[in-house]
C-alpha cells in the first residue's frame, strides 16, 4: 500500500501550521516579557499560559469573556463573508448594551426580553452603514467608524438623561455608571442554569457561552446551507456576477449589516447582563467590538472557527490580566497582541511546512 | 550540430489535485521562430506556459535557456531571463492608468520620484512602432478588452523581453486586430524575438507559425512543421479524430417575435456620449440573429441594456409581448431570458464558488433546489453531475472543483450549460465560443442551432467573422452604437461586412482614405485565407 505523502495531508498540515505559529508567537511574546521585566518573565509567562486553567473560577472568566467576543467575531466575520468590513461592531455592541440595560433597569423586563432588545439596538446601529453603502455607495468602513463614536456619545447622553438607569437611583451614590443589575432587577441577570453545578458560585459563569455558540451554529447554517447565505456569499465574492444572476445586492448589503449589528448588539447585552460589570459613562469606545476583528480573521471568518479563536484570545486575556502587577496592563496587551498576530501567520506557515516536506522528499528520492 | 534553441522545456510534469495537467511534455523553441502550442481546452497548454513563466513549479522536468539549465521560480525571474507573457485573462490593475500598468514593476525613479515622462516617451514610441494604439492616460477598467491586450503586449515590449508568450491572444480581437497582431508577430520574428503562441485557431497557426507542438490531455503528441499542414490535419492531431469545421443547419423557419427592441438608448460608462443610440430590431422564434461589429461599438452596452444590468434611458424592450424595459434582472430571467455574458469572470461566474454552486447560479431559488430557504444539496449535486456529463465539463474534482482552478474553456462550457439548460425563450449569447477549441466550438454551435430548431430565439453577439458568416440566419452590423446594416449571410460576404463594420456604410462610402484602409484590411484577410489554404 502506498502511504499518502505528509505534505498532501491538508488537515494535518493545517493543524501543524497553527500549532507552530502559536509556539513561535509565544516565544516572541517571551522575548518581549524579557525586555520589559527580565526578573519576572518566566513567572509572567507561566501566569499567562496557566491562569485560564488554574481554577474553575478563572476558567469561568474565560468563558464569560469568550461569549461577547465570539458574538462580535461572528458579527465581523459574517459581514466579511458578504464582502463588507464591519468595523462598527463596537458601536453596535454599545448600542446593544444600552438597549439591554434600558429594558432591564427602566422597563424591568426579564433577561431574555432584554437580550431581544439588545439585538434590536445593535441591528438599528448596523442598518445605517448598510443603507449608506447600498444606496449612496458610501464606504461602510467610514460610516461604521463614525457610528462607533456617535453610538458611544449618544448612549452616554441617553444614560445621563435617564436618571432611573443610573446607579444613583438604586441606592448607590455614583451617577457615572448604570445601576447594578442585581439591585435593579435580579430577573434580568442571565441565569447560570446547569453551569452552576460545575462552576459552583463563580460570579462569572452563566449560560451566555451557550447563547454565543448557538449563534455561531445558526450563522454557520445560514451561510452554508441556505439560499440566503448563498446569495450573501455570492455578493461578497463577486458583486457583478450576483447582479447578473438577479440577486438584489443592495438589499443583501442592508440585511447583512442588520444581522451583523444584531450579533454585536447581543454581545453587548450578554456582557452587561452578567451582573459583574456596570456601564461607565466615559469617553472611550469599548474594545470588545474591535477585538472581534482578530477573532474573525484568525478563523478566516468561519463561524465555527470563531468559537475557538475567541476562546483562544479570551484565554490569553485572562492570563494577561493575572500578570499584573509585575507587568502593566499595556505591556500584557502588547504580548497578547504579538501572540495573536503570529497566530495569523498560520497560512504562511502552512506553505513553509509543505515546502520543507517536499524538499526532503526530493532529497530522499535523489539518494 | 545542436539546434539553436532559446528555450527548452524537457519532460515537464505538473500535477494538480486530481489531474495531471502536464505529463512528460517536451517543447523546444528555436531562436527567432513562431512556435504554436495547440491543444483542446484543458489539454495543459496554459499550465505549461505558466510553468515557463514561473507561476507554477513543475514536479519533474528541466527548463533550459540558451542551453543552460535555469530555475524559473517566479515571474520576476522569468522577466530577468527575458521571458514575457500575455495571459489569456489579463493581469492588469483595473484602477490604474494604461501607463501605470505598463511600467508597474519596472518603474524608473529618480530620488524616489517616478519618471513618468521618459516612460511615456518609451511607451508611445513602442506604441507607434508596432501600431499598438493605446491611450496612456485611460483607466484600464474603462477600456475595451482589445485595448487591454495591447497594454499587455506593450508591457512585454517595455521590458525588452526576447521570448514572448501569447496565451490565446486572438480570442478577444476583431478580425482587423487579428491581422495586425499577426503582422506584429512577424515583425517580432524579424527582429529575432522568439514567440510561443497558444491558440485553437488553425488559420492563425497556418498563417504565422513555423512549427507547432500539440498537446492532448496533458501529454505531448509531438512537434510538426506547419508547412504542409491543413486545418483538417491539425484538428485531427489535436483532438485525435476528424472534426467537422462547418456548422450544419437546415434553413431557419422563423415564427412569432420573441424579442422586440424599439429605439433603445443606453448611456456609456466610459464617455459622455450614449453607447447605444436608438437601436431597433426584432428576434423571432427559430432564428439566430447576430450582432456583428468591431469590439467597442456598443454591443456590450446593448446586451447590458437587454439583460437589465444597465438602465436604458430611452426606448422599450419587450420579451414575448411583455414590456420588460424596467424589470430587474431576476424578473427578466423568469420571463425566459438566458444570457451567456461576454466576460465570464466579471459576470458569468463566482470564481471562488464550486462548479456545482455556479451551475445553479440562475436557479438556486427554484423549488427544485431549495426547500423553505435551505439549499437541497443532493438535488444540486445530481443536477450538476448531469450537466457535467451532458456538456463534457472537465475539471479536477468534479462538482466540488473550485471554478477558479478550471481551464478557461471549461469555465465557458459551464456557463453555456447553465444558460441553455434553463430552457429560455430568448438566449443571448455574447462571444459564446471565446477561448474554446474547435471541437468545443462545433458543439456550442450545434447547441445554438438546436435551440433555434426547438423554436427558441437566439441573439448572438460575435466579433469573429468566421462565426458571423457561418452560424446566424440574419446579421445586423453595429457601428458606433447604431445598427448600420442588415444582411442575409447567404447573400453577403466577408468583404461587404468588413466595410460596414469599419463604418464605411452607405453614408461615408467614397471617402478615399477609408477606402484605402478597407482595401488594406481586406487584402490582408485574403492573404491569410490563402496561407490557410496552403
Amino acid at each position: 500500500m502506498k502511504k499518502k505523502p505528509l505534505a498532501q495531508n491538508a488537515a494535518l498540515v493545517s493543524v501543524l501550521a497553527s500549532i507552530l505559529s502559536i509556539v513561535i508567537g509565544l516565544l516572541i511574546g517571551f522575548v518581549v516579557l524579557l525586555l520589559v521585566n527580565p526578573g519576572a518573565a518566566a513567572e509572567g509567562m507561566a501566569a499567562m499560559l496557566g491562569t485560564g486553567f488554574s481554577s474553575l473560577d478563572k476558567f469561568g472568566k474565560v468563558l464569560y469573556q469568550t461569549a461577547p467576543l465570539l458574538l462580535c467575531g461572528l458579527s465581523v466575520g459574517f459581514a466579511f463573508k458578504t464582502g463588507l468590513f464591519n468595523i462598527g461592531a463596537s458601536g453596535q455592541f454599545t448600542m446593544g448594551a444600552f438597549f439591554a440595560l434600558y429594558a432591564a433597569i427602566v422597563l424591568q423586563l426579564p433577561w431574555w426580553a432584554c437580550l431581544i432588545f439588545s439585538m434590536v439596538g445593535g441591528a438599528i446601529w448596523g442598518i445605517f452603514p448598510g443603507l449608506f453603502k447600498a444606496f449612496f455607495n458610501v464606504n461602510e468602513v467610514i460610516t461604521s467608524i463614525m457610528f462607533n463614536w456617535i453610538g458611544m456619545y449618544l448612549v452616554n447622553i441617553l444614560c445621563a438623561n435617564t436618571p432611573k438607569i443610573l446607579a444613583s437611583a438604586w441606592g448607590a451614590t455614583n451617577s457615572d455608571r448604570t445601576a447594578a443589575i442585581a439591585d435593579a432587577n435580579a430577573g434580568a441577570l442571565i441565569p447560570s442554569g446547569p453551569m452552576k453545578a460545575v462552576f459552583g458560585d463563580s460570579s462569572w459563569i452563566n449560560i451566555s457561552i451557550f447563547i454565543a455558540i448557538l449563534a455561531a451554529i445558526v450563522i454557520w447554517f445560514i451561510l452554508e446551507k441556505t439560499t440566503f447565505g448563498y446569495e450573501l456569499k455570492a455578493c461578497g465574492n463577486n458583486k457583478e456576477a450576483s447582479r447578473y444572476a438577479g440577486i438584489n445586492a443592495n438589499r443583501n448589503v442592508v440585511i447583512s449589516m442588520v444581522i451583523a449589528g444584531a450579533l454585536s448588539g447581543l454581545g453587548g447585552g450578554i456582557y452587561f447582563l452578567a451582573g459583574t460589570i456596570q456601564y461607565v459613562l466615559v469617553k472611550s469606545i469599548l474594545g470588545m467590538g474591535f477585538n472581534g476583528i482578530p477573532a474573525a480573521l484568525l478563523a478566516s471568518s468561519n463561524p465555527i472557527g470563531t468559537i475557538f479563536s475567541s476562546l483562544f484570545i479570551s484565554y490569553l486575556q485572562v492570563g494577561g490580566a493575572s500578570m499584573q502587577p509585575n507587568f502593566s496592563s499595556e505591556s500584557t496587551d502588547i504580548i497578547v497582541s504579538v501572540i495573536i498576530y503570529l497566530a495569523a501567520f498560520a497560512l504562511l506557515m502552512r506553505q513553509l511546512i509543505v515546502k520543507v516536506l517536499t524538499k526532503r522528499k526530493d532529497k530522499e528520492a535523489k539518494v | 550540430m545542436a539546434e539553436d534553441y532559446v528555450i527548452e522545456m524537457l519532460h515537464i510534469t505538473k500535477e494538480f489535485p486530481g489531474i495531471k495537467a502536464n505529463d512528460d511534455v517536451t517543447l523546444q523553441l528555436r531562436r527567432g521562430e513562431i512556435h504554436a502550442l495547440l491543444g483542446e481546452n484543458g489539454a495543459g497548454k496554459s499550465t505549461l506556459m505558466s510553468v515557463l513563466f514561473g507561476l507554477y513549479t513543475p514536479e519533474k522536468g528541466v527548463i533550459k535557456k540558451d542551453g543552460r539549465e535555469v530555475k524559473v521560480s517566479d515571474p520576476n525571474e522569468a522577466n530577468r531571463l527575458g521571458i514575457g507573457m500575455v495571459h489569456q485573462h489579463f493581469k492588469l490593475v483595473e484602477c490604474f492608468s494604461v501607463l501605470d500598468n505598463i511600467i508597474l514593476g519596472v518603474e524608473e525613479t529618480k530620488h524616489g520620484i517616478l519618471q513618468y515622462e521618459e516612460a511615456r516617451k518609451k511607451v508611445m514610441a513602442l506604441s507607434e512602432k508596432y501600431r499598438l494604439k493605446v491611450d496612456p492616460d485611460a483607466l484600464v477598467e474603462n477600456i475595451t478588452v482589445g485595448m487591454q491586450q495591447r497594454v499587455e503586449i506593450l508591457k512585454m515590449l517595455y521590458r525588452d523581453n526576447e521570448v514572448l508568450i501569447f496565451d490565446e491572444p486572438t480570442a478577444v480581437l476583431t478580425p482587423q486586430e487579428i491581422d495586425e497582431l499577426m503582422e506584429i508577430m512577424r515583425n517580432f520574428r524579424k527582429e529575432g524575438k522568439s514567440i510561443l503562441f497558444i491558440t485553437h485557431k488553425m488559420a492563425e497557426i497556418l498563417a504565422v507559425a513555423d512549427r507547432c507542438t500539440i498537446l492532448r490531455k496533458g501529454r505531448g503528441i509531438g512537434t510538426v512543421d506547419v508547412a504542409g499542414q491543413t486545418p483538417e490535419s491539425l484538428s485531427r492531431l489535436m483532438v485525435g479524430r476528424d472534426v467537422k469545421l462547418k456548422v450544419e443547419k437546415k434553413p431557419s423557419v422563423p415564427g412569432e417575435t420573441v424579442l422586440e427592441v424599439r429605439d433603445m438608448v443606453v448611456p456609456s460608462r466610459s464617455h459622455n456620449n450614449n453607447a447605444v443610440k436608438g437601436v431597433s430590431f426584432n428576434v423571432r422564434r427559430g432564428e439566430i440573429v447576430c450582432i456583428a461589429g468591431i469590439d467597442g461599438n456598443g454591443q456590450t452596452e446593448l446586451v447590458y441594456g437587454l439583460a437589465g444590468l444597465e438602465k436604458i434611458t430611452r426606448g422599450t424592450v419587450r420579451l414575448c409581448g411583455t414590456d420588460m424595459t424596467n424589470l430587474p434582472v431576476r424578473a427578466r430571467s423568469k420571463l425566459g431570458m438566458s444570457h451567456i455574458p461576454e466576460d465570464r469572470h466579471k459576470h458569468g461566474l463566482v470564481l471562488d464558488y464550486s462548479l456545482e454552486q455556479n451551475l445553479v447560479l440562475q436557479r438556486y431559488w427554484q423549488p427544485d433546489f431549495q426547500r423553505s430557504g435551505v439549499i437541497r444539496k443532493d438535488a444540486v449535486r445530481t443536477y450538476a453531475e448531469r450537466l457535467i456529463g451532458a456538456y463534457d465539463i472537465r475539471s479536477g474534482q468534479g462538482p466540488v472543483t473550485v471554478v477558479r482552478s478550471m481551464s478557461g474553456g471549461n469555465q465557458q462550457k459551464a456557463i453555456i450549460a447553465r444558460e441553455i439548460d434553463k430552457q429560455p425563450e430568448l438566449l443571448i449569447a455574447v462571444q459564446p465560443t471565446r477561448g474554446l477549441d474547435v471541437g468545443a466550438i462545433a458543439s456550442v454551435h450545434q447547441e445554438l442551432v438546436a435551440q433555434r430548431d426547438a423554436g427558441k430565439a437566439v441573439l448572438l453577439v460575435s466579433l469573429e467573422l468566421e462565426e458571423v458568416m457561418n452560424l446566424p440566419d440574419r446579421i445586423l452590423v453595429m457601428y458606433e452604437g447604431e445598427i448600420v446594416g442588415e444582411f442575409d449571410p447567404a447573400k453577403t460576404n466577408v468583404q461587404e461586412l468588413g466595410i460596414y463594420m469599419a463604418g464605411a456604410g452607405a453614408k461615408i462610402a467614397g471617402s478615399p482614405r477609408l477606402d484605402k484602409f478597407v482595401d488594406k484590411v481586406l487584402d490582408k484577410r485574403e492573404k491569410r485565407k490563402e496561407a490557410g489554404r496552403k
